[in-house]
């Protein structure tokens, strides 16, 4: 009984989610969807930051850069399958397989950039992390840019658009539920307790470093499904995508919706991009409203307007029984 | 040898630059023990109130040495000013939060900074000085003509050498202050522990105070002479030499002056010899992959103590 709600849970998002986005596929006027593909990408993005900086208590200033590896790796890869029909399948199937192929091998080799860069920079804390995973962006932009391979600071050009609103949706739905499952489980308790109190943790036994390099792993993965997503969307793939400016970015959307709270994310996530749209006359005051929103908030609300709690927990009624508080306990 | 003697002269250059702002981040993260990360920023502010004297002055029609000293000397007042400004709405309030989020406002402010100053001029729009200076690079007016020297057939403009001297004798007040006075005392002292100097009679929040000052007056330093010899200025000049100043200054052990001062002449002439013998485009990389390496093998830096944690 228990393993079969646990396994709903997990696949009832799906099943209700992904056929929306089916139907609304294609319905929705045009600018408006391609706004909604951005934000929905910007969900994953903060959701999955939010596994390292909010859950985690570890601060990753490089998100950008894990993006930009799983961005050219799915970009090469649908480039070089274009047009050839995949295991004798008819071409627009073929495509989609390749896609889903190129976003999957994308995502791993985020996280094995992950791996790399986390065992080494993890061992350290605070702001020296912060400093060193911005550095690690940098590398890695400077890398792509002398690299002909890549395409240098031209970058990739002539992609196929192959994101649609069903593979943005899919996407932004497995990051939430990722991150929902991954924060009841018991790896999602150490990585709150070594938030908490990391000496404490460690004293019980938890294996901090491990626990972090692996949910930097898991984040760094979802970063590269996002990054796949968005060149397939704007058909190009250019380093100046993937600037530690756009990390910061994301940053200002975990701390804006609360460190360690998943709806948080999203909310701050979709409130801001909406927040872009709507001031697109006013475009170049954009950065300056992030950095006044970022001062304000720390100055006045530092947990984020959510804090950890979650949308949910301000409708005890409609919680299902037996689910139990995200941060049961946490805060006296 | 005349390649190697023109790096070694570029090197040095760079170098004392980085060590100039170096200092800022070092003395801040001593008191305070947060990274200030708006510090390139100032550096980026001193460059325009540099640029905005200059022609307050009219450098720009008659230059003279006279006008070129009032430039600098009051781009760094204001400079010294704005750094007291910021510690006091930005970092003060959150100075016993965790440092989180003081770091998170700090790359807020930064941002301030640098976005601000791109935005459509609101006074003098039309003139050649409007403010804020927007996105488009300035050209900042020479001060006094320039003269270039070839001894050995290595370039050498007067421009160099003043900046040197002046970066010189900058670390040499400085190093004064730190270590001879009455307030360099009480800044050790806080930098040692804050609670304990304050019971002693310290005013604490006045020695931060005047360490954001000193540490946002060098770095105004740094950018005018930065300017005196690649004069194109922007709002975005700061980024690149502010993130590579912290590396020469954990380099050298963060909290540590000297450490800052050989940090910086190291990274500059590291980069300007990898840059100019191996790997010309990956001169923006070097600085990382230096943190990189040194935070794994040597966390505390060349000169920097180590401290345990207590619980």
């Amino acid at each position: 009984m228990r393993s079969l709600r646990v396994g709903l849970r997990s696949v009832l998002p799906f099943l209700v989610g992904v056929p929306l986005f089916w139907l609304l596929n294609g319905q929705l006027p045009e600018y408006f969807e391609y706004g909604l593909m951005v934000a929905l990408i910007d969900v994953i993005l903060a959701v999955s930051l939010n596994v390292v900086n909010g859950f985690t208590g570890q601060f990753s200033l490089g998100h950008a850069g894990f993006m930009a590896v799983g961005a050219y790796t799915a970009a090469k890869i649908t480039l070089a399958f274009r047009g050839v029909a995949f295991l004798g399948l008819s071409a627009a199937l073929s495509d989609q397989v390749v896609f889903l192929l190129a976003l999957v091998a994308g995502m791993i080799t985020a996280a094995l950039v992950g791996i790399v860069v986390g065992m080494p920079s993890l061992r350290l804390r605070g702001d020296y992390l912060a400093i060193v995973t911005l550095g690690f962006n940098e590398i890695i932009r400077v890398i792509i840019e002398n690299t002909p391979f890549l395409g240098q600071a031209t970058g990739l050009s002539g992609l196929p658009r192959r994101t649609n609103l069903v593979w943005v949706g899919a996407g932004a739905i497995a990051t939430v539920v990722m991150a929902r499952r991954l924060l009841g489980s018991t790896h999602g308790r150490a990585l709150l307790a070594i938030r908490e109190d990391e000496v404490a943790a460690e004293a019980m036994g938890v294996d901090t470093t491990g626990y972090k390099v692996r949910a930097f792993v898991i984040a760094s993965a979802f970063a590269g499904l996002a990054g796949g997503l968005l060149v397939h969307l704007i058909q190009l793939c250019t380093p100046k995508s993937f600037t530690f400016i756009k990390s910061i970015e994301v940053v200002v959307m975990v701390v804006l919706g609360g460190m360690g709270s998943i709806t948080g994310s999203v909310v701050a996530a979709l409130g801001l991009r909406g927040a872009v749209e709507a001031l697109r006359e006013a475009q170049q005051y954009r950065m300056v409203m992030y950095s006044i929103l970022l001062i304000i908030l720390m100055l006045t609300r530092p947990t984020g307007i959510f804090g950890t709690r979650e949308l949910w927990d301000w409708l005890p009624k409609f919680q299902l029984p037996g689910r139990r508080r995200a941060d049961e306990g946490q805060h006296p | 040898m005349t390649e190697f003697l023109q790096h070694l002269v570029n090197g040095l250059s760079v170098g004392t630059i980085y060590a100039l702002i170096a200092l800022g981040y070092t003395m801040v993260y001593g008191v305070l023990k947060l990274i200030n990360f708006a510090h390139g920023d100032v550096y980026m502010v001193g460059a325009f109130m540099g640029f905005y004297l200059s022609h307050a002055l009219g450098v720009d029609q008659n230059p003279s040495l006279g006008k070129a000293g009032l430039v600098f000397v009051g781009s760094m007042a204001i400079c010294a000013a704005l750094g007291v400004v910021i510690e006091r709405f930005a970092y003060r309030p959150l100075r016993h939060r965790p440092r989180l989020t003081a770091l998170i406002t700090a790359i807020g402010v930064s941002f301030l900074l640098e976005y601000g100053f791109q935005l459509p001029a609101v006074v003098g729009a039309s003139s050649g000085t409007p403010f804020p200076p927007g996105p488009t690079p300035r050209f900042f007016p020479e001060p006094f003509p320039r003269v270039d020297f070839e001894p050995l057939g290595v370039h050498i403009s007067n421009y160099d050498i003043v900046s040197l001297l002046t970066a010189v004798a900058l670390m040499f007040a400085l190093q004064y202050i730190v270590y001879r006075t009455r307030f360099g005392t009480s800044m050790r002292a806080v930098s040692f522990d804050s609670s304990v100097a304050g019971l002693m009679g310290i005013n604490v929040n006045r020695v931060i105070a005047w360490t954001f000052a000193l540490g946002s007056a060098l770095a105004a330093a740094a950018a005018l002479l930065v300017a005196g010899s690649r004069p194109t200025i922007n709002p975005l000049m700061g980024l690149l030499p502010g993130i590579k100043a912290f590396v020469a200054a954990v380099f050298g052990g963060i909290g540590n002056v000297p450490g800052a001062m050989v940090g910086g002449l190291v990274l500059g002439l590291a980069e300007e010899y990898v840059a100019g013998y191996a790997l010309s485009s990956y001169r923006d990389g070097i600085a990382f992959a230096i943190l990189i390496l040194v935070l794994l093998f040597k966390p505390t830096g060349l000169f920097g103590a180590a401290r345990a944690e207590k619980v």
